[in-house]
């Protein structure tokens, strides 16, 4: 069963040759969400966090809080895309992670980690209603 | 041997073999074996203007002929001589001892995430294999009777070409880059920066098929950036920057959806 080296060759030349388009768009498109969601992160987070020592500075209780998010529909808007942009963001890290330091990959990890940002979704935006309501 | 070659190159110094208390001794720890192998220790005569690849060179024709070690060239050209020396990944022929031989100690190892074929040689055969998964060979546009291509100088592709063009496919980058250790598919410094010239080569012809086959999750965007490739390179390209370029038109075609 042994190859010849030119028949190594051979197939190693054809393989470098079949290019599908398909994983290379899949990988790309994880590649500009990632990108992007870190870009509304960052934005998300320094507001977040801005607002967290404002409201802690003013001894705000947690009544005040809800009552002030509540008065202005701008602030459930802004959780519900913090809360998006971290649903796309965190599993496409985490599928690097698995892939790099765990060696998963693969359609099971896939699955997993959609699993996992239908989640964050859906715990994430639960959160925002509720706030709202 | 080794001493009138020394002597041709340092003519006012003594024959190399004698001439141990001139510049003192190094002491050199050399991986010997495949994968399950070990360091040994040798004592080589230290001159000056030495390089590592001397040192080496010094062990197998002097001490132990049975030491196996790859060069071809000796300035700088050919690639073939890249090894680990204290931990770092060099060329070992323009590697001058005097300047990584900390306390007169030096450890030679293989080039890291290669398979060792026997001591300092290692297998460069998945090193290739991905030049081509990289599509890293010129796909001529054009054939013999046609004219030659005129290629302005100036223009940004071809400027671009020169951070890139004289890569000696050494295997220092590849030896040094984290992500090449973590995840061994991917395709790596010295292939993306190959993929990146020939993406900017006007005469080319592989067009999208380049940029889908970099574009994969092996490809441009396993590269953390670190630039471990950039640093050590010993020819000062910067594959991060070719890396970087390639995510760039990635992302563009994704965006025109072209890709």
């Amino acid at each position: 069963m042994t190859e010849s080296p030119s028949e190594v060759i051979a197939a190693r030349v054809q393989g470098a040759g079949d290019v599908r388009a398909r994983p290379a768009r899949a990988a790309a498109w994880r590649f500009l969400l990632q990108r992007a969601t870190a870009a509304v992160l960052a934005l998300c987070v320094v507001v977040h966090l801005a607002t967290i020592i404002y409201a802690v500075r003013q001894g705000l209780s947690a009544e005040a809080i809800v009552a002030r998010v509540q008065s202005n529909s701008a602030w459930p808007a802004f959780y519900a895309v913090f809360v998006a942009a971290a649903a796309i963001h965190a599993p496409l890290g985490l599928r690097a992670i698995a892939d790099e330091w765990l060696g998963l990959r693969g359609r099971r990890t896939d699955v997993v980690l959609a699993v996992f940002a239908l989640g964050l979704l859906a715990g994430g935006l639960y959160a925002v209603e509720s706030l709202a309501r | 041997m080794s001493a009138s070659r020394s002597g041709a190159r340092e003519p006012h110094r003594a024959p190399a073999t004698v001439n141990a208390d001139a510049s003192g001794t190094l002491r050199v720890r050399i991986w010997r074996g495949a994968a399950a192998g070990r360091f040994e220790s040798y004592d080589v005569p230290r001159h000056s203007s030495q390089t590592v690849l001397d040192v080496v060179t010094h062990v197998q024709r002097h001490v132990d002929p049975s030491l196996a070690y790859r060069y071809a060239c000796r300035v700088g050209m050919c690639g073939s001589c890249a090894m680990t020396v204290n931990g770092k990944a060099r060329w070992t022929c323009r590697t001058h001892v005097d300047a990584v031989a900390a306390n007169d100690v030096l450890e030679i190892a293989p080039l890291s995430h290669l398979p060792i074929v026997r001591d300092l040689v290692v297998d460069m055969t998945p090193f290739f294999d991905k030049w081509a998964a990289a599509k890293g060979r010129f796909s001529p546009t054009a054939t013999r009777t046609d004219e030659f291509a005129r290629v302005p100088p100036n223009s940004r592709k071809r400027r671009a070409i020169d951070e890139t063009i004289e890569c000696i496919g050494c295997g220092v980058c590849y030896a040094s880059c984290d992500v090449v250790g973590w995840k061994p598919d991917y395709l790596g410094p010295a292939a993306l920066n190959r993929a990146w010239t020939l993406v900017n080569d006007v005469r080319d012809g592989a067009g999208i098929s380049r940029v889908r086959a970099v574009a994969t999750d092996a490809g441009c965007h396993a590269c953390h950036t670190h630039e471990s490739c950039t640093e050590r390179c010993p020819k000062h390209l910067t594959p991060t920057g070719s890396i970087a370029g390639l995510k760039r038109l990635v992302a563009l075609a994704t965006l025109k959806g072209t890709l």
